[in-house]
């Protein structure tokens, strides 16, 4: 089997439009949640924060020919790939070849287009006022196919939706292509963009935080014992992965190299976690990467901010180390991003091996006793991680876990 | 059947400029007649489906898609609403009339 490194990568997310306002915040424990002033027509709903994507335009950034079919989730998706496309100096040929596919989620299309089709069909039944291109925007594979419109792209398409590991499963979906030698480069990633549906759909389940309301910078508070629910998130994060060789012949910067990809399911329960499935992800990834829990120096956590998931989360990766492993969740700065998280953290873990830090879990101020002993961070520390293990869980007990190594060119 | 009254000239015209700066952000100075619709307005096969979707508030009727596709520019668009009034008020029945190649649109997989 091939391997496969990362040769580019690029970001959006409340704390940041790129990887270096990224790496800045997360330095700097700056978070992304703010109050959600949108929101207020909507009736009952109790959480009223959301880690927001802020300061940036991309209607005015895109011209209008390459906004033509995409939604605001879908803006997300093509404004990061075109950071890592750039870092990563891929060429219109290389691009175009066939031998570069993309893996790309969300974990639906476009909500604000699905509103405004819906609607007036819904509840008016009626087609006027309806436009031809609003399905290519909330279609749930919108980000996958309109970056491979976008770019050209001529391999293979794969737009892994399962919520909360879109994400981190495009990433191993295109880490597989390439291992297997079906495809040479791939832009894989997972894109999210906040709508009010969404944090309804959380409330329902009594899985938000609502205590925080008034003072947002306190919330989501993973691992925390006043935590109370996670605060939706929005935003994109793109790797370009590409076979060693491959990247070694064009000559191009080599960043990190991805070592494992462990996936798999709990078969218990569409919502409630599993200690054992997550801890099981994480056995696959250790094990397909012949690494020994003593090799990783920081697990890069999924940390929702809920209750059950904390606790389940936290224990299962205590369980597994046997030892105060630094860990934190970068969900404490920009909320619970979904579909876009798994690519996001990912992200993030790259710039903390770049930058030489470990980012704190912020809002940690008491541990939930009842948590699993890790070495949570708690301040932003310096450290040279040379191996890191990401984990991401969503429902229907999927579980993720990528161990990334860093490499020196 | 009620007849739809014949505009005129300058007021198709001016729908079809409203419709493509409102729809569209083009530049409404930029739209001349001979403008082409794809090229010059860098319009794509969907916009257009917008585009004719827009003016069957004019027209009263579905277009022939393939008739559609024949249409290049701006003044053969505002033809191509007359022939369409045209068509209504003869009692014409919508959608495609002869044999479809592919049947209806052409860019729908």
């Amino acid at each position: 089997m091939r391997r496969v490194v990362i040769t580019g990568y690029g970001v959006l997310s409340p704390i940041g439009h790129d990887a270096d306002q990224c790496a800045a915040s997360l330095r700097a424990m700056r978070g992304g949640i703010h109050p959600m002033p949108e929101w207020d027509h909507i009736a009952d709903l109790q959480t009223r924060i959301g880690g927001k994507v802020t300061g940036i335009d991309l209607v005015a950034h895109f011209p209008r020919r390459r906004r033509r079919t995409q939604g605001t989730v879908g803006l997300y998706a093509m404004y990061a790939t075109d950071q890592a496309i750039a870092q990563a100096g891929l060429t219109e040929a290389t691009l175009q070849s066939g031998r570069t596919g993309v893996a790309y989620g969300s974990t639906t299309g476009s909500s604000h287009e699905l509103e405004a089709f819906c609607g007036p069909l819904f509840v008016n039944k009626t087609m006027r006022g309806l436009d031809s291109s609003s399905y290519l925007k909330f279609m749930t594979h919108t980000c996958a196919a309109n970056l491979a419109a976008t770019y050209g792209i001529r391999g293979r398409v794969l737009p892994v939706i399962s919520a909360c590991t879109s994400g981190s499963q495009s990433i191993g979906a295109a880490f597989e292509a390439i291992q297997f030698g079906k495809q040479d480069v791939m832009l894989a990633g997972g894109a999210e963009e906040m709508h009010y549906a969404t944090a309804v759909t959380f409330d329902l389940l009594m899985a938000t935080s609502i205590r925080y309301n008034a003072e947002p910078s306190r919330s989501p508070r993973p691992f925390d014992a006043r935590r109370d629910g996670l605060v939706i998130g929005e935003g994109a994060g793109t790797v370009v992965l590409e076979a060693y060789e491959h990247a070694k012949a064009r000559g191009a910067t080599i960043l990190g190299e991805i070592v494992s990809y462990g996936t798999n399911c709990d078969g218990l329960h569409i919502t409630a976690p599993s200690e054992a499935g997550m801890r099981g992800a994480m056995e696959l990834a250790l094990e397909a990467g012949k690494v020994r829990p003593s090799d990783v120096d920081y697990v890069n956590m999924h940390g929702t901010g809920t209750e059950i998931g904390d606790i389940c989360e936290s224990n299962a990766t205590a369980s597994l180390f046997q030892r105060p492993v630094p860990a934190s969740t970068q969900k404490s700065y920009t909320g619970h991003t979904l579909g876009a998280c798994g690519a996001m953290e990912l992200v993030f873990s790259m710039v903390m091996m770049r930058d030489g830090f470990l980012a704190a879990n912020r809002n940690l101020d008491e541990i939930d006793p009842r948590c699993g002993k890790l070495g949570y961070v708690r301040e932003t520390t310096p450290a040279k991680p040379r191996l890191v293990m990401t984990n991401n869980f969503a429902f229907g007990g999927v579980n993720t876990s990528i161990l990334l190594r860093k490499i020196e060119d | 059947m009620a007849q739809i009254p014949i505009p005129p000239r300058e007021e198709v015209l001016r729908r079809i400029v409203e419709i493509l700066s409102d729809s569209f952000e083009i530049d409404a100075s930029k739209i001349k007649p001979e403008s082409t619709l794809y090229e010059e307005l860098d319009l794509d096969s969907i916009d257009a489906i917008d585009i004719f979707t827009q003016l069957r508030e004019v027209t009263g009727r579905r277009p022939d898609p393939a008739e559609a596709r024949n249409v290049r520019t701006v003044s053969e668009l505002v033809d191509f609403v007359f022939a369409e009034i045209a068509k209504t008020n003869a009692g014409v029945p919508e959608g495609p009339m002869g044999p479809p190649p592919g049947g209806g649109s052409n860019i729908v997989s």
